[in-house]
């Protein structure tokens, strides 16, 4: 059977024989300081910093937010100018699902996808450090624009054409929002990449497709929906940068052009970006009512297959965005009938989590509290997405307030809670400590009463008709009190926030003075609770083989005589103790944060300066060719055989887009 | 994406071994240029009246155009040979793209 | 029970095992070639869509298919075909371990890229003369993007190969790494079967 831990296999003890390529930078050595973060190829630190770098744009995406709720909050509101409300609103959005959204769900994907499938590392880790570094550059890229930029881009999050031409958007914004998001764009594909391969190529003996835990399996459909959608929005946002930089006349109609152009590009993209963003969460959900209702998934094959159905169907729905866009009555009629068809294998998913607690012993630990509000709050969001799918009754929701709480219901409701959720499950996991239950009871309440708060009532303001995206309203439309309502729950969704970041900070604190975890403190069901928390740098000590689903628990449980479930092994005696020494990891790299300093100066250049663009392109240039000439093993280092995996010149996986190159590290 | 079973990875990697031989390249090769010879032909109408009428010579070109892409793929790029996992994901990519683009178009009453 | 040890002894003897049996790297390619799809796809349904749309007038209501030079795009269409030819025959030497011809092959490959690309410099120069301007109409905006990208990624492809060439020189790329010629060999396919699509669809299908 096939074992995939090629090069992080023990040691065989023979000497090192790779010279040192390149005396530039000194090969980083594994540790814990600044300059092992910054180099480390290891998947959970790279998953840790998704993690709190996507913390960090909640809080800028949730200061636009309350901004947005402030100016709103009494007729006539004067806080924010039009202009400014503008960009505040489109940056909002754009920091919440491409800054804080998905990276948190890569963040989940990056720390767990190997440990769930019994590998020591993702299929390509310095590719894996690459994504990383190439999406915090256009995170960062993004929001220098408030800066350098003249304001944010203005245009809406789905910066329709023309008014994201530079008639009606002058400002660099809109340049800012392109660039940017074409190269988080390439972090993201680059990680899809990588991480399909993982899934499909890196398994533990024993671990077939169907035995992989559900969030293995959606983050996987996440990552060919990543692959799939991502070019379409390359493709819209080169059109429109070539529009704005070069004069090219893709969305200009005085040319014969064809606005609605941009609207298909972006909502092929853009609907199969709603998956990604909620398939993570509904991965950690089915991972989380298990556990906690001590009972398998129910309806395993059932939850993976509708999971396949959700990505293929999802690229078929996309122009029900677009009903009122004048695409004809035949497209409307096929989008509309296809869009109903897609609530089939959500309802799917929806009963059979019902399904698994029926009848479960429950645990309403802050973990389950946030997997069921997230269901609750997504058949909310859900049945309010069916009445779009209606396009006589779409026609009257569009552009209002209706359709700001459909999709935050479905995105905040089903997939922030989620992911949210997750960090209780796994923090003891990443961090070797539990977050503190009654704070994080607390925060659920609280988030739960002011998301409802500020959401619930969007539906009123909505069919009241009030328009989505206005800077102000006059007093008398009967608009006050509702958003009144919404903004006071705008500040209970910070507060708590706040809780949330106080209970980190408070459990951290309090941690040496409590019991550790141990490897396994919920009882739970998949691979990584085997191993000790926080997992060790190596995850495995010895790589499990596997011999059914739910490999974990019936390493624990098993059954007497009358089929009764009965304990067979304590934690400790099934789980591993992290004690293997000499693992041979990946060595960590400086290069893959070299090249992707390179590509925000190609930015910048792009929009002020074409000379940047040398510097840029020449920085990105030598890291590649630095990349390709590093061994994947570290020279300096005392490990063991030489595999002879010299990759010098892999570097055939670069584009005009995506200068990446793959090392031929199968680690 | 069925399980790939241990047989059918020993069988794709001996028949990743039993690439064509060069002589079977060049042939291909021929028989693809000889298929752009007659793809340029088209473009002089005149000279073969079969293709007067646009209907016939579209059909006939994207026929033409497909079998050239087939070729290449099954026998350069060596999915024939190779494990069917690429070709499914390859094939993926390539329906997916013509599924939403022609639907995008028909949108457009491109196709009217 | 297979151990990590067990794995360390298939790797001595240099048993690239994973789950499925193929190499991480190919399935990579493979999978960013299926991306690749959707994005030449498109660029070619933009062009499609704008290709008969002309400016107002009086200066830009020339569009590409007014001044498509199809002799001479069939000739640079056949070279960049018969450069897969001699991608595959440079794959097929290294496989023997033949690495004056590997580097021979992927020389001539390389120059059959660069006589394509050369014809694609020559063929936008004369465009422009004929009044063909990048920002002048959509179609014509559209056309220039597309074989643009497609230009691009043959440019990346010429420079893999060139350093593929050095690499042989130096002795580093020998018969054990004749996987790296073969992914390098998948992307240069691509990028041809991307060409035999738009030479028929972009440049052969009359418009009407």
């Amino acid at each position: 059977m096939a074992v995939t831990e090629d090069p992080l296999a023990l040691t065989t003890g023979e000497a090192a024989t790779v010279e040192r390529p390149l005396g530039v930078l000194t090969r980083p050595q594994g540790g814990n300081g600044w300059r092992d973060w910054l180099s480390t190829v290891d998947h959970k630190k790279i998953g840790i910093m998704y993690g709190v770098a996507a913390m960090f744009f909640f809080i800028v995406g949730g200061i636009e937010a309350l901004l947005i709720r402030v100016q709103l909050a009494a007729p006539n509101g004067s806080v924010l100018s039009a202009d400014i409300y503008n960009q505040v609103f489109t940056m909002h959005g754009v920091t919440m699902i491409f800054l804080f959204i998905m990276p948190l769900a890569a963040a989940f994907a990056n720390y767990l996808i190997p440990l769930q499938i019994g590998a020591r590392d993702v299929a390509f880790p310095r590719l894996n450090a690459l994504s990383f570094w190439v999406w915090i550059g256009g995170a960062i890229f993004l929001n220098s624009s408030w800066i350098v930029g003249g304001g944010g881009a203005d245009c809406g999050w789905f910066c329709y054409s023309p008014n994201s031409g530079l008639a009606f958007s002058p400002s660099h914004g809109v340049d800012f929002y392109a660039i940017g998001l074409l190269i988080t764009g390439i972090a993201s594909l680059v990680s899809a990449a990588n991480l399909i391969v993982t899934v499909l190529n890196m398994r533990a003996p024993g671990m077939t497709l169907f035995r992989m835990p559900v969030l293995t399996w959606m983050l996987l459909v996440t990552q060919f929906l990543l692959l799939f959608a991502l070019p379409v929005i390359t493709v819209a946002l080169f059109l429109l940068l070539f529009d704005r930089l070069f004069g090219a006349q893709f969305f200009n109609p005085e040319m014969g052009a064809d606005p609605l152009l941009w609207q298909h590009l972006f909502w092929i993209f853009g609907h199969p970006e709603v998956y990604i963003i909620i398939l993570p969460s509904f991965g950690i959900i089915s991972e989380i009512i298990p556990t906690f209702s001590r009972k398998p998934i129910f309806g395993y094959s059932f939850m993976v297959f509708s999971g396949i159905a959700i990505g293929f169907m999802g690229f078929g729905v996309w122009a029900h965005h677009m009903f009122v866009s004048g695409i004809g009555p035949l497209s409307v009629w096929a989008f509309s009938m296809s869009t109903m068809f897609i609530a089939v294998p959500t309802g799917v998913k929806i009963l059979n989590w019902l399904a698994t607690m029926w009848g479960g012993k429950l645990r309403f630990t802050t973990a389950m509290l946030f997997a069921v509000g997230a269901v609750a709050m997504f058949t909310i969001g859900g049945l309010s997405g069916v009445t779009h799918a209606l396009a006589p009754a779409d026609t009257q929701q569009t552009d209002t307030y209706y359709i700001v709480a459909h999709f935050h219901y479905v995105i905040f409701g089903g997939g922030v809670l989620g992911l949210m959720g997750g960090m209780y499950f796994w923090w003891p996991k990443f961090f070797g400590h539990m977050l503190n239950e009654t704070w994080g009871k607390l925060h659920f309440w609280t988030i739960l009463i002011g998301f409802n708060l500020t959401f619930g009532p969007m539906h009123v303001l909505g069919l009241q008709g009030m328009s989505r995206r206005i800077d102000t309203y006059s007093p008398g439309f009967g608009f006050e009190f509702w958003n009144l309502v919404a903004t006071i729950g705008a500040f209970v969704i910070a507060l708590s926030v706040l809780f949330f970041f106080f209970n980190v900070w408070k459990s951290r604190r309090d941690a040496p003075n409590l019991p550790p975890p141990g490897p396994d403190p919920w009882d739970a069901r998949s691979l990584e609770w085997m191993v000790p928390s926080p997992t060790p740098e190596h995850n495995f000590d010895e790589v499990p083989v596997i011999e059914s689903d739910d490999e974990w628990w019936h390493r624990k449980y098993g059954y007497d005589e009358n089929r009764n479930v009965v304990r067979i092994a304590t934690v400790e005696e099934a789980a591993q103790d992290g004690s293997a020494t000499g693992v041979h990891l990946p060595a960590p790299s400086f290069w893959p944060l070299v090249l992707a300093a390179g590509l925000p100066l190609i930015g910048y250049g792009l929009i002020f300066n074409l000379w940047l663009c040398v510097v840029g392109g020449l920085l990105t240039g030598i890291g590649i060719y630095a990349w390709a000439l590093e061994p994947v093993d570290d020279p300096d280092a005392d490990h063991g055989h030489d595999h002879d995996h010299d990759d010098h010149h892999d570097d055939h996986h670069d584009d005009e887009e995506a200068p990446v190159t793959a090392g031929d590290e199968e680690a | 994406m069925a399980e790939t079973t241990l047989a059918e990875t020993t069988l794709a990697e001996e028949q990743a071994h039993d690439h064509p031989s060069d002589w079977a390249y060049v042939k291909i090769a021929l028989l693809l240029a000889a298929i752009t010879g007659v793809e340029v032909l088209t473009y002089f109408e005149s000279a073969v009246t079969v293709f007067e009428n646009n209907s016939v010579t579209i059909a006939s070109l994207m026929v033409m155009m497909v079998v050239k892409f087939y070729m290449v793929a099954m026998y350069f790029m060596h999915l024939k040979h190779d494990n069917p996992l690429f070709t499914k994901l390859f094939v993926g990519g390539l329906v997916l793209a013509t599924a939403v683009y022609v639907a995008a178009l028909a949108a457009f009453e491109f196709w009217a | 029970m297979a151990t990590a040890t067990d794995a360390a002894v298939d790797t001595a003897d240099h048993g690239h095992a994973t789950s499925t049996g193929i190499s991480n790297t190919k399935l990579a390619m493979w999978a960013f070639l299926g991306s690749e799809c959707l994005l030449f796809g498109g660029l070619i349904s933009t062009y499609l869509l704008y290709k008969t749309r002309r400016g107002p007038g009086p200066d830009n209501t020339v569009i590409p298919t007014d001044v498509f030079d199809i002799p001479f795009t069939s000739v640079s269409s056949f070279v960049l075909l018969m450069s897969s030819l001699t991608m595959v025959l440079a794959l097929s030497a290294i496989t023997r371990g033949d690495n004056p011809a590997t580097r021979a092959w992927l020389l001539t490959t390389s120059m059959l890229g660069a006589i394509f690309i050369g014809g694609q410099v020559y063929e936008f120069t004369s465009f422009l003369r004929e009044g063909v301007g990048y920002t002048h109409n959509p179609a014509s905006s559209a056309f220039y993007t597309l074989t643009g990208f497609h230009g691009v990624h043959v440019s990346l492809g010429i420079v893999m190969l060139m350093s593929l060439f050095v690499a042989s020189k130096q002795g580093k790329l020998r018969q054990e790494h004749s996987e790296t010629v073969e992914i390098v060999g998948l992307y240069w396919h691509f990028v041809d079967v991307v060409w035999i699509f738009i030479f028929t669809v972009i440049y052969l299908i009359p418009v009407d």
